[in-house]
């Protein structure tokens, strides 16, 4: 099936979203998603920053779509034609719904642990406006534990449901939901109940904000502060192959690996995340590979050499001198 | 006197019993359609009736019923929308309060052409006691054999349940309501699939409002083409309009479509006139939703001709100059009406009733809520106006379904066709009393 987003052309198989189309394209024409992950099933249509515009449904009835899309739950038909970054009505649209996300958030980003892997941050970086036209007290909540080694911050929460399919989907039971409606919709498990199940600390890898964290990081550093690498150790319960996060020779946390779209390569279990931080504990394989544009990779060797290029080439563009020749 | 097909027996005492019921012609439509018609000629006939769903979007109900996914060996569900919580909307409870078995009898004839073996009332929470009266009825409806097992002696098979709801007006929302109905949490679900293909249970299903079902009836005992004889155009048949706010005499009442707007509000016959003899300032014509129109909208369009009661005239001119039939919930407002006051009550029932799934709706409703109270506690200032209208255009058309649609149109029209009323109170800063809501959410509380 051919299908044009933003005026490139590709050709997918039938089924395929027009999210994951524009994802095999490139970063240059995906539009950000903070509900969808390709891995848990349903998933995706709440918060509704992947919207595009339909302008031709298909070759068969090229009439366009009435209304934005949700671009993770609308599967592309041949001769689609889409407008993501090229509809100046989808820019003002995805500039309300980040507005919309951000007007209830408590903004404590420099005391927030996800801070630096946060997509709310890259996302209100991108899209959102520089001064808020919310004058109205936040919502608040307080914190639960989930647990002894999760940390549910709900004030931070965009309702993304995505650690509500994790628990659905990839743990047992199901005491992990939504309870109230509206903006008074909060997730919570069942009467305050913990997850015991051995992959319940995948809820914080797929959280895209800072609402679930790892108690065991908490506070430990910031995330530009650690190096991560890729490392792994024979499991029994699951792939065993994780992102390790050091600070010198100190794991800090262990995470599950993430692709270019920060999602997870393969979950894993809560005893390769939480009872397993001796450097001996695991056999490392070298640095992770981290997008340039991450704040993460401001700390990290594995672009430096480039850095120092980049670096030199600019300045010979502008003319510098030499240092060594500098009167 | 316009022609009655629905409630035109609402009068006859114990005409909720099926007995009297029977005495009055009822029941006639299962028997033809069980006797003499396939399923087929059933849709054909609703087609060719022009019937349009009464719920609010109408939608061609034969159109829907043919678009449901046959597929072998897989059964098939009938759903009766009862959720009736749009404010302003009273006309399925009437008829359901009233004559609960001509909403059995539709059942049983629309099951009947769409093969379904089972079908559900779904009945909002606040109406217990109407799921209380319908709920007898099927129980007299089983008794006499037209439900149950070959009914009429027919190969046809039918059961129909009552389901009462939590209380929710998402619910209305036919997937929401689905959802509901599978002891779920009451959230919207993504389309596509439609619930034609993939509704209760994964099987394909038809979601109709309860007037539309009953409306069924008629057509499969006078024939379609009879049918649509009656009203305008493409809105055929007789609509219940509940009518209510300042007028004479509110009420339910079945018109024929294309009667004027006129003739509806100032007619002895329907609302009497506006009361105390003062002047109409507007009207929502089709539940709390639907665009508000000023009096010399409503009573004509722009282009100068009178405005009817169909679906085509009153949304003649689009929402610049005009609204929607939508569910038939008529509300007059006279003169002395704040827009704004009546707009915060709209805005805050959207509020409270967005289920939160969607980013748009959630948060924006709570907000929209929250600067209309500022123009009531004579806090605004006259940006809010435009920072209210940016934000009613950043939810309309963004949401999973169309409760964004429904808290971001009343909005719009109210600035639309009385900003000076908005600027009025930003400017002079007047305090309007609201403390009656505030005692009410106490309430709620505890």
């Amino acid at each position: 099936m051919k299908v044009t987003i933003d005026g490139i052309e590709i050709d997918v198989p039938k089924g395929t979203t027009i999210l994951q189309a524009a994802r095999m394209i490139g970063p240059e024409v995906a539009p950000p998603a903070m509900c969808y992950y390709t891995k848990l099933k349903t998933s995706g249509g709440y918060c509704r920053t992947c919207i595009v515009k339909v302008t031709q449904g298909s070759t068969a009835n090229p009439n366009p779509m009435p209304k934005p899309v949700a671009s993770c739950r609308t599967e592309v038909m041949d001769g689609m034609v889409v407008q993501n970054f090229t509809s100046p009505e989808i820019l003002e649209a995805r500039k309300g719904v980040v507005e919309f996300l951000l007007i209830n958030h408590p903004l404590d980003c420099p005391v927030c642990d996800q801070a630096g892997e946060c997509k709310l941050q890259d996302l209100g970086y991108e899209n959102g406006s520089v001064k808020t036209r919310y004058e109205f007290k936040r919502r608040e909540y307080d914190m639960i534990d989930i647990g002894d080694k999760i940390k549910l911050h709900m004030t931070r929460c965009i309702l993304c449901y995505r650690c509500v399919k994790v628990c659905e989907q990839i743990t047992d039971g199901r005491v992990h939901g939504a309870i109230h409606r509206g903006d008074a919709a909060e997730i919570s498990t069942y009467i305050d109940k913990a997850i015991n199940n051995d992959f319940s600390g995948n809820v914080i890898d797929v959280c895209p904000v800072g609402a679930l964290t790892d108690k065991t990081f908490r506070f430990k550093s910031r995330v530009w502060f650690t190096k991560p690498v890729d490392a792994h150790r024979k499991c029994d319960k699951c792939c065993g192959k994780t992102r390790v996060w050091l600070k010198g020779d100190e794991v800090l946390r262990v995470t599950a690996r993430k692709d270019q779209w920060d999602e997870v390569h393969e979950f894993i279990c809560n005893d390769c995340r939480y009872d397993h931080k001796k450097t001996s504990d695991w056999v490392i394989e070298g640095p992770s590979h981290i997008s340039r544009n991450s704040v993460i990779s401001q700390n990290h060797y594995e672009h430096l050499n480039e850095l120092k290029l980049q670096a030199l080439k600019q300045q010979k563009a502008l003319g510098f001198m030499n240092i060594d020749k500098r009167p | 006197m316009g022609k009655k097909l629905l409630i035109h027996n609402d009068k006859v005492p114990g005409i909720n019993t099926l007995e009297v019921y029977r005495a009055h012609g009822g029941y006639a439509s299962v028997e033809k359609a069980l006797k003499t018609m396939t399923p087929d000629q059933v849709t054909d006939e609703v087609k060719k009736s022009g019937l349009r769903g009464r719920g609010g979007a109408g939608f061609p109900t034969g159109l829907k019923w043919s678009f449901l996914a046959k597929p072998e060996g897989v059964e098939r569900y009938l759903v009766c929308n009862a959720d009736e919580s749009e404010p302003g909307t009273f006309k399925d409870r009437y008829l359901m309060e009233k004559i609960p078995h001509a909403l059995i009898e539709g059942m049983i004839t629309s099951s009947y052409a769409l093969g379904a073996k089972s079908s559900y009332i779904y009945i909002r929470g606040e109406y217990f006691y109407v799921a209380r009266i319908v709920e007898n009825a099927i129980k007299e409806a089983y008794a006499a054999g037209w439900l149950g097992k070959n009914i009429l002696g027919s190969n046809f098979s039918h059961d129909c349940y009552v389901q009462v709801g939590g209380g929710a007006y998402i619910c209305g929302e036919e997937t929401a309501l689905l959802e509901s109905l599978e002891g779920k949490r009451g959230n919207p679900r993504i389309k596509p699939p439609f619930p034609a293909v993939a509704g209760l249970w994964g099987c394909p299903t038809v979601v109709n409002n309860v007037e539309t079902i009953a409306a069924v009836v008629p057509i499969v005992n006078g024939g379609g083409e009879e049918y649509a004889k009656i009203g305008i155009g493409k809105s055929t048949g007789t609509k219940l309009i509940s009518a209510s706010g300042h007028i004479n005499k509110p009420g339910v009442y079945e018109i024929e479509l294309g009667i004027t707007v006129e003739d509806f509000i100032y007619s002895e016959e329907y609302c009497g006139g506006i009361r105390n003899g003062k002047k109409m300032k507007a009207v929502v014509a089709g539940g709390s939703s639907v665009p508000i129109l000023p009096t010399e909208l409503i009573l004509k369009t722009a282009k100068g001709e009178p405005r009817l009661m169909t679906y085509e005239s009153l949304s003649d001119g689009g929402f610049q100059t005009g609204t929607m039939l939508g569910s038939g919930g008529f509300i007059v407002m006279d003169e002395d009406t704040s827009i704004v006051k009546n707009l915060f009550t709209f805005a805050r029932f959207y509020h409270h009733e967005s289920c939160g799934q969607c980013s748009p709706c959630r948060e924006g409703t709570g907000w929209m809520e929250k600067i209309l109270k500022k123009f009531l506690n004579g806090t605004a200032s006259e940006s809010d106006v435009e920072l209210l209208w940016d934000i009613q255009s950043k939810i309309e058309g963004k949401t999973i379904c169309p409760l964004g649609e429904a808290a971001a149109w009343p909005v719009a029209a109210a600035i639309r066709h009385f900003k000076h009323e908005f600027l009025e109170i930003a400017k002079s800063k007047k305090f309007v009393d609201i403390s009656h809501y505030d005692r009410l959410n106490k309430k709620v509380v505890a």
